[in-house]
């Protein structure tokens, strides 16, 4: 355990001095700093005003970035790492498989998800100083998406990062895992169910299995219970585990495959040559 | 006769089809100095990552009774480890050493004891990225980490490749004091640099062992030899090249005459430098002069 924080330490610290963390950090706030710059809590739109309307402009937003930044930065530091040969020095002190693996993704969680967290939290303390209502409930389940979407794609990435043996295989296969998923988000399943050539069931079991449809679809749920904007599919999900039940499937499924992926990739890391 | 302190046992190694070490068995008893040399590509690198339980393989790798991969953090408690390229870690060199010394059981004053030894200073340098050191700097730095703590295996990778002399003759003063119960293999392209260190040299070619011999050497690890040298003229590329290897000018021979100390394994280093000068080199007295 000591050498799990000890090189979960060191991972910060290498991280906090790293650049993508500073563009990491300057996106973020950025994103939130330019809501409020852009008047946005005092805008309406579908009955959304206040905090909770830049709250769903910004989880809209993370989505959008929060996945392709936390894959392009792992396997890039991770492989990187690897190439430059920090692995073969670290790794000739006798520190164990387990502690230097899941202490690096332990680091990284950290560094990933304290940025968009503090951006969300700074928002709220601003709202709190102005005097703007904030819908706690909302705040309190989009930190836990942001959460769980965040360990979801640094499994992910962990997992290529020890598949890949070079910065560029790993940073294209991470391209192509998150480009699969967006387009599997609606264009492709649409596209397929309107050609015939797809079972609605299967096009809605691929949907639940891709996380960021699943995250994408809970930020919807919090303004749109019903998820009316969904169509007919809507009546599956809801009916298969009802609007609690899949706030509930939103936030442990993508933690469940981060942690899968997490898992095998330390099976790998630990079966493979190590620099 | 006693068990080996390493053994390496039908010992091979495969990159996809590029079989990269070749059923390499090895014994390596405590207290040998070991010189891995072999042209690039020659297995030594790979040999020690195997070593060191960083690569899997075929074969067997025991290091005091222990799998060298299966046991690796047992087995990685008892080696010291320099390697030829510094990690481009950007954490201080305050928290590296920390970090070290943590991960090892050792104390981090110990390892900065060592590195003050050899010339660094660790005050002004505590909190600047380690990959913003020069290369001596960080060299100095690894050496410290390795030996400033406990360790029956010492792995150098090109140790001293960066080192001024000044510091050369610390780090062989370094290795001297652990002659007795610790086995050191020294990887080198080039067998003159590590030579007069080792008492064994170990030859790949090809991932196959191509010589194993035993060096002769009466002079120990720590010993210093005076030298004094006679040019017959002044030169300034000779004064520069000296003054490099902290020799003084003579006042009263004119600067032809110059004397200084070299360390007992630094003697084949210098002579090769030497050779440069001999067209005007007219007298050389060298004697050892003890620890």
């Amino acid at each position: 355990m000591k050498h799990l924080v000890l090189t979960a330490k060191l991972d910060i610290i290498e991280s906090l001095r790293s650049r993508w963390f500073l563009i990491y950090c300057f996106v973020f706030g950025g994103i939130v700093a330019l809501l409020f710059a852009f008047g946005l809590t005092e805008s309406r739109v579908l009955g959304f005003i206040g905090l909770s309307r830049l709250l769903v402009t910004y989880i809209q937003l993370a989505m959008a970035i929060l996945p392709i930044f936390v894959l392009i930065t792992t396997v890039r530091s991770v492989a990187g790492d690897r190439e430059a040969g920090v692995f073969e020095y670290l790794l000739s002190l006798p520190v164990s498989l387990s502690a230097w693996f899941w202490g690096k993704i332990v680091g990284r969680y950290i560094t990933i998800f304290l940025p968009v967290f503090a951006a969300m939290l700074g928002a709220v303390l601003w709202a709190l100083y102005r005097e703007i209502e904030v819908p706690w409930q909302m705040f309190l389940y989009y930190t836990g998406l942001l959460a769980a979407i965040g360990w979801c794609f640094l499994g992910i990435g962990m997992l290529i990062s020890t598949i890949a043996r070079s910065t560029d295989v790993a940073q294209g296969a991470a391209f192509i895992v998150w480009l699969t998923m967006l387009l599997f988000l609606d264009l492709i399943l649409l596209g397929l169910l309107i050609q015939g050539r797809m079972a609605p069931d299967l096009a809605i079991t691929l949907a639940l299995a891709n996380p960021l449809q699943v995250f994408r679809t809970a930020a919807l749920s919090l303004f749109d219970p019903q998820l009316i904007v969904l169509g007919p599919a809507a009546y599956v999900i809801l009916d298969l585990f009802g609007p609690v039940g899949f706030k509930i499937y939103a936030l442990v499924y993508p933690v469940f495959l981060g942690t899968l992926c997490a898992g095998l990739g330390y099976f790998v890391f630990k079966r493979s040559d190590l620099p | 006769m006693s068990e080996p302190l390493i053994r390496f046992q039908n010992l091979s190694k495969r990159f996809k089809r590029n079989r990269v070490l070749d059923a390499v068995t090895l014994d390596l008893e405590p207290g040998e100095r070991i010189a891995l040399i072999g042209s690039n590509g020659a297995g030594k690198t790979t040999l020690i990552r195997c070593l060191l339980g960083e690569y899997t393989f075929d074969g067997g790798v025991i290091v005091d009774g222990l799998g060298a991969r299966r046991e690796r953090t047992h087995v990685l408690s008892t080696i010291g480890f320099v390697p030829q390229l510094p990690p481009p870690l950007k954490m201080p060199v305050r928290q590296l050493v920390h970090f070290a010394a943590a991960i090892c059981g050792s104390s981090a004053e110990r390892m900065l004891d060592v590195a003050r030894r050899l010339g660094l200073d660790v005050q002004s340098i505590a909190a600047r990225p380690f990959n913003r050191l020069s290369g001596g700097m960080k060299q100095k730095l690894l050496i410290a980490i390795a030996l400033g703590r406990d360790t029956r295996v010492l792995v150098l990778d090109e140790p001293a490749a960066n080192l001024d002399p000044e510091a050369r003759q610390i780090f062989f003063q370094l290795l001297a004091e652990r002659l007795e119960n610790t086995t050191m293999i020294i990887s080198s392209h080039r067998l003159d640099e590590v030579a007069p260190l080792v008492n064994r040299v170990i030859e790949m070619d090809m991932g196959k062992i191509v010589l194993d011999d035993r060096v002769a050497d009466e002079s120990s690890l720590a010993a210093l030899f005076a030298v004094c040298l006679v040019f017959s003229r002044a030169d300034e590329a000779i004064a520069k090249t000296l003054t490099g290897w902290n020799f003084v000018a003579e006042e009263a021979a004119e600067t032809t005459a110059w004397t200084g100390e070299v360390a007992a394994p630094d003697r084949l280093r210098f002579f090769g430098m030497l050779s440069r000068y001999v067209g005007l080199l007219s007298r050389i007295e060298m004697h050892e002069t003890g620890d």
